[in-house]
């Protein structure tokens, strides 16, 4: 199952065209809930605000290569490894449901694109990481949902309290899930099975897609884009009017930030 | 008045949940980020303000003393035993100020306060707390919680 492209057996009932305009779809889907979830919910106005009031208050100015270089490091430590969670299990879920996703969502534009329909060649290497990142994302995510999320955690609501936050995160667990199972039901010959997952997917997709105005799906955009303006807030000393760090060295330990709270 | 959150900041780990001594630091149903349930009832104690790992969460000061434009920010350093606090006025003076926190480590020499003075045999039965017991409308025993249960770095 896992070497196994389920987009290419899919493709001997249904034209590989259709599977590519699907994908297509989804991905204007993105663009446009992302678009009209930031006009409306004025995330790129505030955005743009605080970045002019930073600047007013910035105690030197910034160089194009020290932008740059802090940029980068936003990128290569607080976005790519999630540092803005700390050391903790949080951290470490969201990593694993953030690449497994990135893994089975590029894997998926590439089968499809380029190993599904006759006359392409197949591959095992991209159906193996679309299997692995869907398998991390059902890791990550399912560890986040039942266990991590704040108000389970924090506010002691019961796991299975649905509400509207849960929309990206349950529907993209149904993308990941449902996704295996077709894969897995449609490569072990359970066709009605397979059809049937089948139809789950195709549905969650939707539902994950079509929900970003809904959804925290856009937190994938802005929240990079807050980091690197906390970082460039830092560099340039307006630091968002926070005292500079104190010039003490680290002697004492840690008091309450030794316990991540879970005392509800 | 009271806090409020900055919203791409804050990634509600609940510190501020769990430090708030109003009990009004709640994680917001919809977003999933920390919000103040009942302004009113603030103290502007800054609890929240100090714990929160990622500054997200800020005062919003009476404006008789605290015109708009002004700012009060802190940075609470644990691990140097630090505060630090930025004063912003609206004319754009500013005064940063730096003061210990402790000068020993978290969790050693904690004060053995259970070791203390006992309270004396038969002082429940003075003039002073005449309505207890059973003024304290209680059956029994007065609740307790088990200090194991105590949020590390949080001693009594």
């Amino acid at each position: 199952m896992m070497t196994i492209n389920p987009y290419a057996t899919l493709a001997e009932t249904i034209s590989p065209s259709v599977i590519q305009a699907f994908i297509l779809v989804m991905l204007a889907l993105i663009v446009i809930g992302t678009a009209v979830q930031m006009i409306h919910h004025k995330n790129v106005t505030y955005f743009f605000n605080n970045a002019k009031k930073a600047k007013l208050a910035a105690e030197r100015e910034l160089g194009v290569g020290e932008k740059t270089s802090v940029i980068l490091k936003t990128v290569v430590h607080d976005i790519a490894t999630t540092a803005e969670l700390g050391v903790g299990k949080r951290r470490v879920a969201h990593v694993m449901g953030m690449y497994g996703t990135i893994l089975f969502w590029v894997a998926s534009v590439v089968l499809v694109f380029g190993y599904t329909g006759q006359g392409t060649p197949t591959s095992t290497v991209w159906p193996m990481i679309w299997h692995v990142g869907a398998i991390m994302t059902c890791v990550g995510g399912y560890w986040f949902w039942l266990f991590l999320r704040v108000d389970v955690l924090a506010e002691a609501h019961p796991w299975y309290r649905v509400i509207k936050a849960d929309l990206f995160v349950l529907a993209l667990l149904a993308c990941a899930t449902t996704g295996l199972a077709w894969s897995y039901f449609q490569s072990s010959g359970s066709t009605g099975l397979g059809y049937l997952f089948l139809i789950l997917f195709i549905t969650s997709n939707i539902v994950l897609f079509g929900g970003v105005y809904w959804s925290k799906f856009a937190h994938m955009i802005y929240k990079p884009g807050a980091a690197i303006q906390k970082n460039l807030a830092e560099a340039d000393g307006s630091r968002d009017n926070l005292p500079p760090l104190a010039d003490a060295p680290k002697q004492f330990g840690l008091g309450i930030k030794r316990e991540q709270p879970k005392h509800y | 008045m009271s806090t409020f959150v900055y919203m791409t900041r804050c990634d509600g780990c609940g510190h501020c949940v769990d430090i708030c001594p109003s009990d009004i630091m709640h994680i917001d149903e919809n977003i999933r980020r920390a919000v103040n349930i009942e302004p009113n009832f603030c103290w502007e104690c800054y609890s929240c303000v100090k714990a929160c790992p990622n500054h997200a969460i800020d005062v919003r000061g009476y404006a008789d003393f605290a015109p708009m434009g002004h700012s009060v920010r802190v940075r609470r350093e644990e691990e140097k035993g630090t505060i630090s606090w930025k004063i912003k006025f609206r004319n754009g003076t500013t005064k940063d100020f730096v003061s210990p926190i402790t000068t020993k480590p978290w969790g050693k020499f904690i004060p053995k306060l259970a070791e203390g003075e006992k309270v004396k045999e038969g002082e429940i039965n003075t003039q002073a707390l005449y309505t207890e017991p059973k003024g304290l409308n209680i059956d029994g025993e007065l609740p307790s919680v088990p200090k194991d249960s105590f949020k590390k770095g949080v001693y009594y």
